[in-house]
């Protein structure tokens, strides 16, 4: 059964994102205001949400190592720094490449966009302190705090880069568009939240694996029959 | 407090893929002295800093003097003193400073007067002023013995205590573990120098590969 | 055993304080250094950015915060360099000493080291960057106060991570200075509208953000710094 949810992610991932990628790029109409350049959001969306997601599993796997330290909490962890890295990188390219055409630059200083950059910056940093550390327990602690102190700074960036005029699209809630963006952007983060989801499983086995190459058996040997010793 | 100093149940501490300390059990009544000896590397180090409270044991339980290793290590830390290889001082400050400050940490009252009868037991009343950059390794010895004493440990923690010491500082140091036996501490001495460790101790404990073993 | 009446969490905390405070006076030749750091990357702020005294003008509370920032790397270092060489913190943490009462007295001990040294870069600043304090010189004091703490709070979090790895000197400005950036928008801000004049009553917006932040980071701090500390 786990199996079968295990290779079926990346499949039906693979799948969704085709015919996703067929919805997003002819079937749904030509966005209003933007063009066709705009489509590029169904994928660009998707991939920053993913992103969150991942940051929020690598939060709630940090709190769960202080309090209760365990390799499953500290393989969650990584897997999810790691991923939400790679979909946040996606999301700020294709942003950039959506960014040139649509406000003329590369780059801005928009809340979203800097908020996401030293996000991911951050997440570099625990990545790098992570490989400097040798020790699989004092790693996995440290690396809880730094997840910690990462979501925290996560939230005051945002709020200290909004306090300006914004580049960025205003929000638009679903209710404000049309049925077929809605749908064609549903399918799209499903599609990326299957493939993002077989990631972290996979990324989390190998997390899993290499500590069991780090670490002693967890119980120590058994005595020996006969103990010597103090007299 | 109970009676029992150390009551250690399959004692255990694993760095990486190391065992560092394997299923250590030890029982030491109060006020007895205890001989720890084995090889560099056997787990003494590790048995003696997870019995101060300083790391946690992986696996395994012990109390000291009733209070649980696991759950009381702050209560546990104010009853232990560790003498190791670090000496714990900060080189900038003078040898009385470098006293005052766990004096006052420690809430002793009337610090400055107990500084300077500490330094007089241990022979730095004329350094007392002198920044600790400037003393050799047997003096920074005895001001960490100072320092252990401040805390009139009632149980005594030594790891390799004879190290840097001239034959001098050497009887000095037996001197100072004699007192602190006859004032009632318990004692666990971790050294290489069987013969002084002998006559201090009336127990002994053999470690190899981080297991209790036969001497 | 002689009578003993324990300090609480606030009298601990000070006197590791005045420790932090005695070892920074017993070395001020290392802090002499620190200064002269301080100052010469301001002026290399200068010179990079040109003769235009105006420009110089505008940029001068950026460039003030920058050359804190970089300062600060080497005095938080520096902390938990002198805790290290003979292993000093564990002897503090074992006598016992609460890691949170150390944390307090050395992030204290730590703002305290960086707002001497902002005072000593101020005068130097109003002077190769032509600017006057417009708003007042109380107000610039506590701008430089307020981000001083907020420096201080994350950086002897991380100083500490740092000091236990194998890459301390690179490891504590790569966690560092993302995590600081919420702190230098909002001091650059808030210096520049003290300097320059504060005509649409923004200060107050940029003072409170920088509160915020420090609320939430010493928290942080005092609620992590044992996790990092402790084993």
């Amino acid at each position: 059964m786990v199996k079968a949810i295990r290779y079926g992610l990346p499949v039906v991932g693979a799948l969704m994102m085709a015919s996703g990628s067929w919805l997003g790029l002819s079937w749904v109409p030509a966005e209003r205001d933007m063009g066709d350049v705009a489509r590029i959001m169904y994928v660009h969306v998707p991939a920053v949400w993913m992103m969150l997601l991942c940051s929020l599993l690598n939060f709630g796997a940090s709190l769960w190592y202080l309090f209760k330290a365990s390799w499953v909490a500290d393989a969650l962890a990584e897997a999810g720094a790691e991923i939400s890295l790679v979909f946040g990188t996606i999301g700020v390219l294709l942003g950039s490449i959506w960014a040139r055409p649509t406000w003329g630059v590369y780059w801005n200083w928009d809340p979203r966009l800097t908020s996401v950059t030293v996000m991911l910056v951050t997440y570099a940093g625990m990545m790098a302190a992570r490989r400097f550390e040798e020790d699989p327990d004092r790693r996995a602690r440290v690396s809880a705090v730094l997840g910690i102190l990462a979501a925290a700074s996560a939230v005051l960036v945002w709020f200290s880069v909004k306090w300006f005029n914004s580049l960025h699209q205003p929000q638009s809630s679903p209710s404000t568009t049309y049925p077929e963006l809605v749908l064609t952007l549903r399918w799209n983060s499903f599609a990326f939240l299957f493939i993002a989801a077989w990631f972290v499983w996979e990324r989390y086995d190998l997390a899993l694996a290499a500590r069991a190459g780090e670490l002693a058996p967890p119980e120590p040997p058994p005595a020996p029959a006969q103990q010597g010793g103090a007299a | 407090m109970s009676s029992l100093a150390i009551d250690a149940v399959d004692l255990s501490r694993r760095y990486g893929t190391r065992w560092a300390l394997a299923r250590v059990s030890l029982r030491l009544e109060a006020g007895q002295s205890l001989l720890l000896t084995g090889h560099n590397g056997s787990g003494k180090t590790t048995l003696l800093r997870v019995l101060a409270g300083a790391v946690p044991a992986s696996t395994g339980r012990a109390s000291i003097f009733g209070l649980d290793l696991g759950s009381q290590r702050a209560a546990v830390r104010e009853q232990v003193g560790l003498l190791t290889h670090s000496s714990y001082l900060y080189e900038d400050l003078s040898a009385s400073e470098n006293l005052l400050i766990p004096a006052r940490l420690l809430g002793v009252v009337d610090p400055a007067a107990r500084v300077r009868e500490l330094l007089g037991q241990v022979g730095l009343e004329g350094r007392a002023k002198d920044a600790v950059r400037q003393f050799s390794a047997g003096m920074r010895k005895r001001l960490s013995i100072a320092r252990m004493l401040l805390k009139e440990p009632a149980l005594a923690l030594f790891d390799e205590p004879f190290g840097e010491l001239d034959p001098g500082g050497i009887q000095q140091m037996e001197v100072l573990i004699r007192q602190l036996q006859g004032r009632g501490s318990t004692v666990v001495l971790a050294t290489h120098l069987i013969e002084q460790g002998q006559s201090l101790c009336t127990r002994r404990l053999h470690l190899s590969g981080g297991r209790t073993a036969a001497a | 055993m002689s009578a003993r009446v324990r300090p609480g969490l606030l009298r601990s905390a000070l006197v590791v304080l005045r420790k932090d405070l005695l070892i920074e006076w017993r070395s001020r030749a290392r802090i002499n250094a620190l200064v002269f750091f301080a100052l010469s990357t301001l002026l290399l702020f200068s010179f990079a950015l040109g003769p235009d005294t105006r420009l110089l003008g505008r940029s001068a509370g950026g460039y003030l915060w920058l050359a804190i920032m970089f300062s600060s790397v080497l005095a938080l270092g520096e902390s938990f360099r002198v805790e290290s060489e003979n292993a000093a913190l564990d002897g503090l943490r074992l006598l016992p000493v609460d890691a949170r009462a150390i944390f307090l007295g050395k992030a204290t001990g730590n703002a305290a080291l960086l707002l001497l040294l902002s005072a000593v870069l101020v005068p130097v600043t109003l002077a190769v960057y032509d600017v006057r304090a417009l708003e007042g010189l109380p107000r610039l004091a506590g701008v430089l106060a307020l981000g001083c703490l907020a420096i201080s709070a994350p950086g002897t979090v991380y100083a500490a991570i740092a000091a236990q790895s194998r890459a301390r000197d690179v490891l504590l400005p790569l966690l560092l200075f993302p995590i600081l950036i919420p702190a230098l928008i909002s001091c650059s801000k808030a210096t520049t509208l003290v300097l320059h004049g504060d005509a649409m009553h923004e200060l107050g917006s940029w003072t409170g953000l920088l509160i915020g932040f420090n609320v939430a980071y010493w928290s942080l701090g005092v609620l992590l710094f044992p996790s990092v500390i402790e084993d």
